[in-house]
């Protein structure tokens, strides 16, 4: 029963309360770069997702043997070489969305969200925990990116899904929709600043819904108020 | 504390050595990938401007390396299609240098008869939404070079139609198109001035030794 109480508490943590892009804003560079298109925003999440997994993973199963001097070498050690497998992988198997993602892909290593993960949850706690903490850190980062990605792709472009077979090979050109036709594409929404733009409604809107639960919820009306954590559980 | 910094690094040794094997073995496993991946997109892009029907050879391998500042600074390839070791078409690297943002790298597929086969956009860092007409993925554009001749060196039709000539401008970007029609120009110039000699130019690049 406990143990099912922290996989819980490390999914809401991964999605909601804690999440890394629209809380812990860790990981902006590539979020903000990237997310032009659906595709790109859910090539470069799945990847992220990936790395942070087996980075995770990796960083719990050898915190035994990791003096504490030298842990945050290893652990942008262990990060470097993984972002450089998924280099070589998305390379080798999706080559199309390889070349518009390419130069964002090395951004990974970057990405303050994995280390940040690495030294506040996989360093302390068993590789089971970890991995499941990867997976929803990851997740919980990749639902951004989609969202962002498709608010962008529709205002810039006014479609969804465009070059989704890049990504999932020839048969997703299927899933390529037209919301509607636009004569000039909508160029804020395209560049960095629309980004910005975009990210900075996001985050006011999860901000609403938190200040609504709270309403909703008046025993817990005496929030404290507490400062952004990437460290839930110090 | 001598011992704890010789442990210490030896630790950091090993984890370097233990990563760098990781790399090496999936680069292993991927290597051969990566260059047919490579080999079949150049496969792709210059099967679609030159019809493949049209010649015998297999023109990817067919390739020559040219140095010519019509071409740009760096040196290029030109790839050559044959037909019972006749001339039929030949496709260029070139580089027009003055794009909005950089270099715009493109393909320009040229008929042995100075006719234009097809131009593709290799790479490029326009704005997009903007000079990023030029891909095939966004705008129908970069066909309009299919079919067209030069007619003598100043061609004066040669340009984009704000300039008087007979290529549309994208709507808030005459910057990038301008970059792509010179040096498609400048291209079938250079094409048309040396085409005896490139056909006669023994095949001096191999793919795998374009990819590095």
């Amino acid at each position: 029963m406990k143990l099912s109480d922290e996989y819980k508490e490390l999914t809401w943590q991964g999605l909601w309360k804690n999440n890394p892009g629209l809380v812990q804003l860790l990981g902006l560079c590539p979020l903000l770069a990237v997310t032009s298109t659906v595709t790109n925003a859910l090539g470069l999440g799945l990847a992220t997702m990936f790395v942070l997994i087996c980075s995770n993973a990796t960083v719990s199963a050898i915190q035994q043997w990791v003096p504490k001097e030298i842990r945050i070498p290893i652990f942008v050690l262990i990060i470097a070489a993984f972002v450089t497998c998924v280099q070589l992988l998305m390379n080798a198997f999706t080559y199309g969305l390889y070349q518009s993602l390419g130069i964002f892909l090395p951004l990974i290593v970057t990405n303050c969200a994995i280390i940040g993960r690495a030294e506040a949850y996989a360093s302390k706690n068993p590789l089971k925990q970890a991995s499941f903490d990867g997976f929803m850190m990851g997740l919980g980062f990749l639902l951004v990116l989609i969202v962002l990605g498709g608010i962008r792709e529709i205002l810039g472009q006014g479609t969804l899904f465009d070059g989704a077979d890049l990504l999932l090979g020839e048969w997703a050109s299927v899933l390529r929709v037209e919301v509607f036709q636009l004569d000039n594409q909508f160029l804020l929404a395209i560049l960095p600043p629309g980004a910005f733009i975009a990210m900075g409604f996001l985050i006011a809107a999860k901000n609403k819904i938190d200040a609504k639960l709270a309403e909703k919820a008046p025993k817990k009306a005496n929030v404290e108020i507490e400062r952004v954590r990437v460290n839930f559980d110090s | 504390m001598r011992k704890t910094i010789e442990k210490n690094a030896q630790l950091l040794a090993l984890f370097a050595v233990a990563c760098t094997a990781l790399i090496a073995f999936v680069n292993f496993l991927t290597q051969d990938k990566i260059i047919e991946q490579e080999q079949q997109q150049l496969i792709s892009t210059l099967s679609s401007i030159i019809e493949p029907s049209s010649h015998d050879n297999s023109i990817s391998q067919t390739c020559i390396i040219l140095e010519d500042e019509q071409l740009g600074e760096l040196p290029q390839k030109a790839y050559l299609a044959t037909n019972n070791n006749s001339p039929v078409a030949a496709a260029i690297t070139t580089t027009a240098p003055d794009g909005y943002n950089g270099n715009i790298f493109l393909l320009v597929a040229i008929n042995f008869d100075g006719t234009l086969s097809g131009v593709r956009a290799i790479k490029h860092q326009e704005t997009p939404g903007l000079g990023d007409k030029v891909e095939l993925r966004k705008s129908q554009w970069i066909l309009s070079f299919n079919g067209k001749k030069i007619l003598d060196e100043n061609d004066h039709r040669w340009a984009v139609a704000k300039d008087g000539g007979m290529f549309d401008q994208f709507t808030g970007a005459t910057i990038t198109p301008r970059a792509v029609v010179n040096a498609v120009k400048r291209t079938t110039n250079y094409f048309n001035q040396h085409k005896a000699e490139l056909f006669n130019t023994a095949p001096n690049c191999s793919e795998n030794a374009e990819i590095k």
